[in-house]
């Protein structure tokens, strides 16, 4: 019996141990025979199963021209694309570039690629005058876990030779010269007519009337002006315009023996705008008045002009500010500490993006085009007085073609905006 | 001839501006950069007058100890400190890790950047002024504002939720900006466009001669 007992208990455990062995089996046998299971199959970018990708159709229609409208040195190389590329059959193309020889093209060699989808290769790296010829090649490329397997390529036509130039006119700007002609033209015409004696009537301008009021303030109350001619250097025609304009107020101050100052940003703003003052005195006959450090440099940094202008209206409380010229983000900063000490501020600016800042923060704003007409304004001289009324009519055209767009883009008729496309 | 030949060099220069614009062919297209090359090597030489009037003027007033001489002489010192630093480390001075970069990133760049945040503060009272309804234009200006503000936070969507989705109120604000908005910018740009080419006419044929002083 107890024999019997044993050989049942026996018989379970071989049981258990076998039951425990083929689990463990299951288990592990396929981590540890793993690396002889079969690779999955090679597959192309379609997942198609394939030893090799499929050769795609190459791209045709193949051209090369000399890029126009630039200084030479570049050829630009467009092709249809590929009936496989929509597919996925076509993984990128591939540039082939020749030198012509004297019977045909050289060896072919890669001078670059562009991506599936793509269908325009600007070659930059050409000689003018030597003979080229191209080619765009087709890739299929096949790839496991991100590795090229293999790569099928396909290649079009040849096509050239082609040669590039550099061109004598932009025929894309053809436009801009019509326009820039009919302006200046109009302008030229209407300063030989001021010229000729024609009365010319200017529109009055509210900020550039108030000059006089503001600087006649500071006088009364015995406090300085202050002109900030903007952050800009000598290269921008906002800060010319703004530096005209001190002509004006700085021949005021001179007369009223009102104290003016002058805090610039740039160097060479600040030589100039001292001639200008200097001259302005003199025009004034107060010559010993004028002293060089009215006009004081302070910094190139944007936001370090600021600070230091801030404090010295924080500081000195001046009557007036005038802010003329181009402002980018610091205009507001000025213009509303100027508003905090209460004094009377005429700005003008360029920058479309902070006029809304001057108007809300400054009694007056020249608007854009007021600040540049702000020079001929003030000198009432007839030949500045003549390109006012030649810009003037120029405006008028402008107005007519938009008027005459708005009506024909309505009917769906876009010959008339076409006119105005510049191609770059 | 003081007057002759800067108007003569400011007329040739303005005319081989405009013609460059539309000749790409060498050496036209390269005129641009050339001239750009130049001003910038003009501009550089003459930092070195701004650069002396700036320490003449703080020199003076601290030695006549006049008004806020304490802040002409920090310029002073921080004018020294960074030239003398600058030069120190000779040709690598902007190199990380030098005494010139450390001074840029932790002292420059956290002033400027203080400065360019104290503009939010300045737009909200410009804002406040701006937007006060004392008469049509103002009350427009208040509303239109309101709308473009409301339109570009959620729950301006959320409040008129049950408006069908063109007329709700992120459609409402992206056609303000995008309609009268641009029609006004635009009209501002064309205007700005034509007084600098009268300003440019002008300059080029020698009648506006103010900015060399005088008329």
């Amino acid at each position: 019996m107890l024999k019997c007992l044993d050989h049942l208990a026996e018989s379970s455990r071989s049981a258990f141990l076998s039951a425990a062995f083929l689990l463990a089996l299951a288990v592990f046998a396929p981590l540890t025979f793993a690396q002889d299971q079969p690779a999955p199959p090679l597959t192309d970018s379609t997942g198609e199963a394939t030893a090799t990708p499929l050769a795609p159709v190459p791209p045709t229609a193949v051209t090369a021209i000399d890029r126009p409208n630039d200084a030479g040195g570049a050829i630009t190389i467009s092709w249809e694309l590929s009936t496989d590329d929509a597919a996925g059959r076509v993984t990128e193309y591939k540039i082939l570039r020749a030198e012509g020889a004297a019977d045909g093209p050289g060896p072919f060699t890669e001078i670059g690629n562009a991506t599936a989808g793509q269908n325009r290769f600007e070659d930059g790296n050409v000689e003018d005058d030597r003979v080229y010829f191209y080619k765009v090649a087709a890739l299929n490329t096949l790839r496991e876990n991100g590795i090229t397997l293999t790569e099928t390529t396909v290649e079009s036509d040849v096509v050239g030779p082609v040669e590039s130039h550099a061109q004598w006119f932009n025929t894309g700007r053809s436009r801009v010269l019509v326009g820039v002609l009919i302006l200046s033209g109009l302008i030229i015409f209407y300063i030989q007519r001021a010229r000729a004696g024609r009365e010319i009537f200017i529109r009055k301008i509210a900020g550039l009337e108030a000059v006089d009021e503001a600087v006649g303030r500071a006088t009364e109350m015995g406090k300085k002006i202050f002109y900030i001619p903007g952050s800009q250097d000598m290269d921008n025609v906002q800060t010319l315009a703004g530096i005209t304009i001190l002509g004006r107020v700085a021949e005021l101050a001179a007369q009223y023996e009102t104290h003016l100052e002058v805090p610039v940003s740039r160097s060479l703003v600040m030589v100039t705008s001292r001639e200008v003052v200097k001259e302005a005195y003199i025009k004034a006959g107060r010559t010993d008045s004028y002293n060089d450090d009215q006009v004081k440099y302070l910094t190139d940094d944007q936001f370090g002009y600021a600070a230091a202008i801030d404090g010295m209206v924080v500081r000195e409380r001046p009557a007036t500010i005038f802010l003329m010229g181009s402002f980018y983000a610091e205009a507001l900063v000025l213009a509303e500490t100027g508003n905090s000490v209460g004094a009377i501020q005429i700005a003008g600016t360029g920058q479309p993006s902070q006029l809304p800042f001057f108007v809300a923060a400054c009694d007056y704003t020249l608007i854009g085009e007021e600040l540049f007409a702000a020079s001929a304004y003030l000198s009432k001289e007839p030949r500045q007085l003549g390109s006012l009324k030649g810009q003037d009519v120029g405006k008028g055209l402008i107005l007519v073609a938009i008027a005459i767009g708005i009506i024909l883009e309505t009917l769906h008729i876009w010959d008339v905006s076409k006119l105005f496309t510049v191609i770059d | 001839m003081r007057r002759e030949i800067p108007l003569l060099i400011t007329g040739i220069v303005g005319i081989v501006f405009i013609v460059q614009y539309f000749i790409p062919h060498y050496p036209f297209g390269r005129m641009s950069d050339w001239f750009s090359d130049w001003f910038s090597i003009v501009a550089s030489c003459a930092i070195l007058l701004g650069a002396l009037n700036l320490m003449k003027m703080s020199v003076l007033k601290v030695i006549s100890r006049k008004g806020d001489w304490i802040y002409a002489l920090i310029t002073i010192a921080c004018f020294a400190l960074i030239t003398v630093i600058g030069l120190a480390e000779g040709r690598d001075f902007r190199d990380t890790g030098t005494g010139f970069s450390w001074l840029y990133d932790y002292v420059y760049s956290p002033l400027s950047s203080t400065m360019f945040a104290i503009l939010a503060f300045f737009v909200a009272s410009a804002s406040y002024r701006a937007f006060r309804a004392r008469n049509f234009e103002a009350t427009l200006l208040l509303l239109a504002a309101f709308f473009v503000m409301l339109g570009r936070v959620p729950v301006g969507d959320v409040l008129t939720g049950f408006l069908p989705e063109s007329m709700q109120m992120s459609h409402l604000a992206t056609w303000i900006m995008n309609i009268p908005n641009t029609a006004g910018q635009r009209a501002i740009m064309i205007g700005i466009a034509l007084g600098l080419v009268s300003t440019s006419v002008r300059i080029i044929l020698g009648i506006e001669r103010s900015y060399l002083g005088g008329e």
